[in-house]
């Protein structure tokens, strides 16, 4: 399922919405759970599952084709982690 | 750091703000929305999301797991777990958004 299908399958179900309407729709939500993450935020949707953000601590790295160490910064990088509901649906027990 | 944690409630308010709609249809399309993603997944089907992010369902077989505490062998079996890969996008903006 890419998002072009959920916006077609929303609007589907939704008649008496504008399919423009519904591609803001869906659009904002990605969005908000981006910007959330982007200021440091965490944003938890039970059943489903948590977005954060990990920090991942300065090292020295090295280039794998000529073997220089290069110093790596630290930077924070997006996770996520299923709801418990989810990885049971998707184990076979059905809630 | 801000440090807050967002809900659903978030996300409805989102989309109320964006479009004119009640809160009360708001929220329910944004669950909507998280139930059409899960159900995807469940059927096995992987759910990519243009400048968001991919989810996808990986098949794991079984293995002999160890209790850590008490050293006991127990089977662990066959499961499917989700990974989510972020897109670029969001890696960067997550990366520039919590520079220090």
């Amino acid at each position: 399922m890419i998002r072009s299908e959920l916006i077609q399958k929303l609007a589907d179900e939704n008649p008496h919405l504008y399919q423009r309407d519904v591609e803001r729709i869906v659009n904002a939500i990605f969005e908000e759970i981006i910007e959330a993450m982007a200021n440091g935020n965490r944003v938890e949707l039970r059943g489903f599952g948590a977005f954060s953000v990990k920090k991942r601590d300065a090292r020295v790295g090295r280039n794998p084709r000529t073997g220089e160490s290069v110093e790596v910064e630290e930077k924070h990088v997006p996770f996520f982690k299923a709801g418990k509901l989810l990885r049971d649906r998707l184990n076979g027990q059905d809630a | 750091m801000a440090g807050k944690t967002l809900t659903r409630m978030d996300l409805s308010e989102a989309v109320f703000r964006e479009v004119g709609l009640s809160r009360n249809e708001s929220a329910q399309l944004v669950e909507r929305v998280l139930e059409m993603m899960s159900d995807a997944l469940v059927e096995g089907e992987q759910v990519k999301i243009s400048s968001f992010g991919t989810f996808s369902v990986r098949s794991k077989s079984a293995r002999v797991g160890r209790n850590p505490k008490t050293g006991e062998e127990v089977p662990i079996s066959p499961r499917r777990v989700l990974t989510f890969r972020p897109s670029h996008l969001m890696k960067d903006r997550v990366a520039a958004g919590n520079k220090a």
